[in-house]
């Protein structure tokens, strides 16, 4: 089942990011559109109708290919969005749609069978039994695991599942099963799956408080920084609370995901494809970190080492975690 | 008038097997709810303590005329997980709540419930799980009431709301509980054990926020939809879940049922309710699409 050379999947928020990534060798990029109907629902941020066609066209003349993220939940009484998106992103050319809600699968897979379905992390499916069930009755050709699981587990899950298997390795970490967290919307009214934002910006809140500085997401405090130190963005699971009378980083540091080293594993765990995190990032940083990827991918591809990616300075915190890949992690 | 269903939720804490065995054996003997969820739905290493318990309070409990209902793990990774999915799904003759899309798939095909934990958030989705099988669907917390009431409009299923209890937010691969006391998952020592209704995690400010319950995160408040009972079976939604706290769950049911048969004011009730849940405040701001941890009318006095 070993893969023979990894498909980098890469972000882009924008179109001059889509175009960034595909320059710097992405073999695949994933877009969404400027609404509620995906998970990077960011003011600012995403592709219309028109822009994803010129999106589509510049990859397939490059060689890449598109996939469009509709991977949130549509809002009962309200379908019509969620049903557009599918048949325009259809239209346009895309590859693939990336989809998490069942009656969207079923949409999709009814109304516009020939577009390839994959199934978003945002579905959680972390075992067997549920991929082979989106498998059999959607027809999904691959699924986006869920950041819960070891490279061990990864492995034996491909023995027993035929469809691919995409797993992310660099970027912002859920540290919580996705598509399953209501905590933004706890806090703040708005979650991923409804809304397609997670701690939304329109929520925070820091608060100078003379010798230290407070971030806030809604009425609750996430954090609390001396002057010595950067006030990071409060996103609610990166937080620092209190449990039995002492402050942590209880649920997860403020780090992100880089697991790199892994790929010659992931490659053996009979991975398909290596997904970066990012759609709400720059071009320049796009750029830097496909670039990277490209050249880690292709060394692995060759049986060689994974070599130092470089990207220690644009990481989130300045720190970085292999994730749930590693057991110790939980 | 259609009747309403109180039903007693799976206990989602650690409970000791004896404790959960006598609040079994009392809801089976005292509580006015209609159908009891058994089965351990939040950490898989806790599912071996009450197990051998479950054929004898599941006896008793239907001996008293409760339906009965057996819950399955919301998050499945293992191998062993899977198993434990698979013979509960295998079960001849009883009723399967699915908490993972692994117990849908075994379900697929047979009459069967859905739990809280597999996302229904549309008809389109309703429409699927109902042509599969599902008869029975608690929703999950975070559906405000216009959700609610698109969902219940077309229907065929049950529909179930979780009005009480603290409301089940994350899942996650990691112990939050074993890493409170620094420990790994592996090694955990069964600490979830020591917060019979989660332990309290604060803001830096001290306020409070969460709750943590192993594997899972729950609200620090309590779910509480006593004044939004009417506006529930006006839109067609007859099935009200509890779910288990460390307090006297067969005084909770009672209240709930007063205020279902009228004889009690949503207002009396919150007083009462407020009584027996040691101050822990309420909320049910997910009811109306604003900030799950906000308290809005009958119970707004009694919100963070």
């Amino acid at each position: 089942m070993k893969t023979e050379k990894l498909e980098l999947v890469c972000p882009a928020g924008t179109p001059a990011a889509l175009r960034a990534a595909v320059d710097a060798g992405a073999d695949t990029v994933y877009c969404g559109f400027r609404d509620a109907t995906n998970a990077r629902n960011f003011p600012g941020l995403n592709f219309s109708r028109e822009e994803l066609g010129e999106g589509i066209e510049y990859a397939r003349s490059h060689g890449s290919k598109v996939l469009v993220a509709l991977n949130t939940y549509p809002e009962a009484g309200n379908p019509d969005p969620w049903h557009k998106a599918v048949e325009d992103a259809a239209d346009l050319g895309a590859h693939a749609l990336i989809m998490a809600d069942l009656g969207l699968l079923a949409y999709a897979a009814e109304k516009r069978p020939d577009t390839r379905r994959h199934l978003s992390v945002q579905a959680s499916a972390s075992n067997p039994d549920a991929i082979n069930y989106y498998k059999n009755t959607f027809d999904v050709k691959r699924v986006v695991l869920p950041r819960v699981l070891t490279v061990p587990e990864i492995a034996a899950l491909n023995r027993e599942i035929d469809v691919e298997t995409e797993v992310f390795v660099f970027g912002g970490l859920c540290v919580m099963a996705e598509g399953r967290c209501s905590l933004s919307s706890y806090a703040t009214g708005q979650s991923p799956n409804m809304n397609g934002v997670c701690s939304p910006a329109s929520h925070v809140r820091y608060e100078d408080k003379g010798n230290k500085m407070v971030s806030k997401l809604g009425d609750f405090t996430i954090n609390s920084f001396k002057e010595s130190e950067a006030a990071g963005y409060p996103t609610l699971c990166k937080g620092r609370f209190v449990t039995q009378d002492k402050a942590s980083y209880l649920f997860e540091d403020p780090t992100s995901l880089n697991a790199a080293q892994y790929l010659p594993e992931l490659m053996e765990a009979g991975v398909t494809a290596l997904k970066i995190e990012g759609r709400q990032r720059g071009k320049a940083y796009i750029a830097q970190v496909v670039a990277a990827f490209r050249k880690a991918a292709d060394a692995a591809a060759n049986g060689e080492a994974v070599p130092p990616l470089g990207l220690e300075r644009i990481t989130e915190g300045q720190r970085e975690t292999t994730g749930a890949y590693n057991k110790r992690w939980q | 008038m259609t009747t309403t269903h109180l039903n007693m939720g799976p206990c989602l804490f650690n409970w000791a097997p004896e404790k959960l065995k006598d609040f079994y054996f009392r809801v089976a003997d005292e509580a006015p709810v209609d159908t009891v969820f058994l089965g351990e739905v939040v950490c898989s290493k806790r599912q071996p303590f009450f197990a051998p318990e479950i054929p004898e309070v599941a006896e008793r409990l239907m001996n008293a005329g409760k339906r009965v209902i057996f819950s399955t793990l919301a998050l499945v990774m293992t191998k062993r997980e899977m198993a434990l999915v698979r013979e509960m799904c295998e079960m001849e003759g009883m009723m399967i709540e699915a908490n993972d899309l692994s117990a849908c798939a075994q379900l697929s095909g047979t009459d069967h419930a859905l739990g809280p934990f597999i996302n229904i958030y549309n008809e389109g989705t309703l429409k699927v799980m109902e042509q599969q099988g599902a008869k029975h669907i608690s929703l999950p917390g975070e559906l405000s009431r216009h959700s609610l009431s698109a969902l219940a409009k077309v229907a065929t299923a049950d529909l179930e709301v979780q009005i009480f209890g603290r409301l089940p937010l994350a899942l996650s691969a990691r112990c939050y509980h074993a890493r409170s006391h620094g420990l790994a998952k592996d090694s955990c020592q069964y600490v979830c054990d020591k917060d019979p209704d989660g332990m309290d995690l604060d803001t830096l400010d001290g306020d409070p926020f969460l709750a943590v319950n192993g594997i899972q995160t729950m609200s620090y408040t309590c779910a509480n939809l006593v004044g939004e009972l009417d506006d529930l079976q006006n839109m067609g939604i007859n099935h009200f879940r509890l779910s288990p706290h460390d307090t006297d769950m067969v005084e909770v049911a009672k209240i709930y049922r007063d205020v279902l048969d009228n004889k009690l004011e949503p207002i009396e009730a919150t007083e009462k309710l407020d009584g027996l849940m040691d101050g822990i405040p309420f909320a049910n701001g997910f009811y109306y699409a604003t900030e799950g941890a906000k308290a809005k009318g009958a119970i707004a006095d009694f919100g963070l």
